[in-house]
């Protein structure tokens, strides 16, 4: 039975490649220019020249999800790439001094951060510091850091009483040495999964701060500004609303699926049980 | 259990209520609008939302706009004007009362402009008053106006709703419970809602024919759709997404008004910060805007293109579009000759309304496509006035000036346009030594070219005033030439 992949990881994968794709294909090709506008033509339904219909500008609706993908990817992926650079050292550092002073100053820090709902953290950055992509990123980065710090944590502690560790104090090898070379890649299935569901919960984030105007600034497409410029128009050209929202839909549904998928097939207490 | 009871009851009530007042005439509206005053004194604030609510319902100046802009008779029943247009002198009405029952005479009228115009006052039109030397009690009913110049404009600025007249034993409280004498009296404030007026039994002038008004708040577009749709509003004024007027129109429940209010759209541009001070540059950037673009696109359709600052519903408006045609090629040819052939990077700093983002969102593009850069920065009103308009920290913005007859704010040097020209502040000299009316549209002709022709601000489109209503709604302003939402004459149709 082992490494059998599922369906749902299949599928899962199947639409988080689609949207990659997409993103990644929009660097160097779209249907038509996403920022050019064409106002004698706005709000036109679906058609074969423009498959996902236009806009109030006019603009090419299936260009702007391309390039919103490309947004959404980049904003969630950098964003998860700071929770995980901050929060598994952070993680593992107090698994190495477990009950000690260092290990309550980070862990009670990190329930500071929690103690907070994470869009509204999000959306306190950036009034702060102005609306722009890069804060939208520093601002999900953030209430990623003590999900990825806790998860490394409670992974870490359990190995830290294992005999092959032991073994390594034993040789003399440091903290620091044994943390990233024997607990680190004994952990990372763990963090492969968070990682996938924290990047759809990105978007999700990224959506939301844009939909709020806090996300990326105009011109550039964002999914959840295409759906707040969406709001009243909604019942003259409701296409305009629902390609936007069923891009976040799929892209978030892939990669809850694919992370679901991921852990069955990586985690090891999961795949005992089946068994 | 008992708090279902005691819905149902109170249900059952509303209900018989309802059904009683479908037989009545209703004589109760409620009336939509996007912003909240920040408080109730009209005379001492720009906030237009507090106009909204107070203007010609509870405060009423020496004259007022009627709503096709003209100035008629308001607490002032006649006047008399000196030869020389130096001495006005005002016939009160009599029997005029505040709310509160004092009587409204001379003395107050003076009180009011003095307060209006002294040296601590918080007045945001102050200059409306700048040419009155003196105000003079001659009887209870009689008052004088010297002044220092002769202003042709002076009824006209008097009409305002910061020169409205308000009572010295009132006055302490007047941002939260304000006294005036007009039709309605203000009841009830519930702050982030609504406020609450109910008719004035002692008007001194033809009674207000409902009985009760409610203002309430409604700022997102979205949710003001759906409170008329649901006709939790009975009007709307001020409808900020005009993309959903064509649903209201199609609907027999409802009636849409359009039209005219006295609000410039202008591209602000700030002409001190290089490269913008280049003439030539924002001459280029006149031609590269497509005006009929931003309103087909930012407010489907609704709105006037306009070359100047001025109402081009004003018998003096002169037609200057043709100085800013759209024409990107005699843009790129400008660009270069000021030395900048690929263009430059600037801000556009955007307030909420719907005409400044995506007027904004359509300008970035048309300015793009003669290689300028604008960088959209989107900003609350609070911040804009912050940063923009006494911060003076911006590059380009979108705004509407909404005040009546108010090309005067090119003479000022230190207004956030920052446009300093002295032949200009010297025709606008002249004009307010000048009353008689060919001669003042001569001056405004010239002024309003100046501007045009140094291409101060991109100037857009004329904002057209879009209000939806229930369709038995009578009596309503369609167009604004103040800001204000006279509910005096409005009633309900059978």
């Amino acid at each position: 039975m082992k490494g059998r992949i599922s369906r749902s990881l299949w599928l899962g994968a199947a639409l988080t490649l689609a949207f990659v794709g997409a993103a990644l294909l929009s660097f160097v090709w779209t249907p038509h220019d996403f920022a050019a506008m064409d106002i004698p033509n706005k709000l036109q339904p679906p058609s074969a020249v423009h498959w996902f219909g236009t806009d109030h500008f006019g603009r090419d609706i299936f260009s702007m999800v391309m390039v919103g993908a490309r947004t959404s990817i980049a904003v969630a992926l950098v964003a998860v790439g700071i929770g995980m650079a901050l929060g598994v050292p952070l993680g593992l550092a107090a698994a190495a001094r477990s009950g000690g002073l260092l290990d309550e100053v980070i862990m009670r820090a990190n329930d500071l951060v929690f103690a907070f709902p994470a869009l509204l953290i999000a959306i306190l950055i950036t009034a702060v510091f102005g609306a722009s992509a890069v804060n939208a990123i520093i601002a999900i980065g953030i209430f990623n850091i003590p999900v990825f710090a806790r998860l490394t944590r409670g992974g870490a502690l359990s190995l830290w009483k294992r005999e092959y560790i032991l073994a390594a104090r034993v040789s003399g090898k440091g903290a620091a040495r044994i943390s990233f070379e024997h607990i680190l890649p004994n952990i990372a299935n763990l963090l492969i999964v968070q990682g996938t569901i924290q990047f759809s919960l990105g978007i999700l984030a990224e959506a939301g701060l844009s939909y709020v105007g806090l996300g990326a600034q105009p011109p550039t497409p964002s999914w959840g500004r295409m759906l707040a410029d969406a709001q009243t128009l909604i019942g003259l050209a409701p296409h305009i609303a629902i390609f936007p929202g069923l891009a976040i839909v799929f892209t978030v549904l892939g990669l809850n699926l694919m992370g679901d998928g991921l852990r069955d097939l990586l985690d090891p207490r999961l795949r005992r049980a089946r068994t | 259990m008992r708090r279902v009871r005691q819905k149902m009851i109170s249900a059952a009530a509303a209900l018989l209520l309802a059904a009683g007042a479908a037989q009545a005439q209703r004589t109760d509206i409620t009336v939509g609008m996007q912003l909240e005053p920040p408080h109730l004194d009209p005379t001492s604030a720009a906030a237009g939302a507090i106009d909204q609510v107070t203007y010609a319902n509870i405060f009423e100046g020496l004259t007022r706009f009627a709503s096709d802009g003209s100035i008629v008779p308001g607490l002032a029943e006649s006047w008399e004007i000196s030869g020389d247009g130096l001495v006005y002198t005002f016939r009160l009405r009599e029997g005029v009362k505040f709310h509160d029952g004092t009587t409204m005479d001379a003395e107050d009228v003076k009180f009011s402009l003095d307060r209006a115009r002294g040296e601590d006052s918080q007045n945001a039109q102050k200059a409306l008053f700048s040419a009155i030397a003196e105000v003079n009690v001659i009887d209870p009913l009689t008052v004088e106006i010297r002044l220092s110049q002769p202003n042709g404009n002076l009824l006209f600025n008097l009409a305002w709703g910061d020169a409205v007249i308000v009572a010295p034993e009132s006055i302490a409280d007047i941002k939260t419970n304000p006294v005036g004498t007009g039709p309605f009296r203000f009841s009830n404030w519930v702050q982030g809602d609504r406020i609450e007026i109910v008719k004035n039994p002692d008007y001194w002038g033809t009674p207000a024919k409902l009985d009760r008004a409610t203002f309430k708040f409604i700022s997102d577009p979205t949710a003001a759709f759906a409170a008329v749709m649901a006709e939790d509003v009975d009007v709307f004024t001020g409808f900020p997404a005009p993309e959903n007027l064509g649903q209201f129109e199609a609907d027999a429940r409802f009636q849409v008004l359009v039209g005219s209010t006295e609000g410039e759209t202008i591209l602000s541009t700030n002409n001190k910060m290089p490269p913008l001070d280049d003439v030539r540059v924002r001459k280029a950037i006149a031609h590269a805007i497509d005006r009929q673009a931003i309103i087909d696109g930012a407010m489907f359709g609704y709105g006037t293109p306009i070359g100047t600052h001025f109402a081009p519903h004003n018998p003096a408006y002169v037609d200057l579009t043709s100085l800013s045609q759209y024409d990107p090629e005699l843009s790129r040819k400008l660009l270069a000759e000021a030395g900048y052939p690929d263009g430059f990077t600037t801000t556009l700093k955007l307030p909420p309304p719907s005409y400044a983002r995506r007027g904004g969102e359509i300008i970035a593009a048309q300015l793009a496509a003669v290689g300028i850069k604008v960088e959209i920065s989107n900003l609350e009103w609070a911040q804009w006035l912050e940063q923009v308009f006494r911060g003076k920290d911006y590059g380009l913005t979108i705004v509407s000036h909404t005040e009546p007859f108010d090309i005067g704010i090119y003479a000022r040097p230190d207004y956030y346009f920052q446009y300093d020209n002295p032949a200009f502040q010297g025709l606008m000299e002249e004009l307010n030594a000048t009353t008689e009316p060919t001669k003042r549209a001569a001056i405004l002709g010239a002024a309003q070219a100046i501007i045009a022709r140094d291409y101060v601000n991109g100037y857009l489109f004329q904002l057209a005033a879009l209000t939806v209503a229930n369709a038995k709604v009578v009596g309503l302003w369609a167009n604004a030439p103040t800001q204000a939402t006279d509910l005096t004459a409005v009633y309900w149709e059978d």
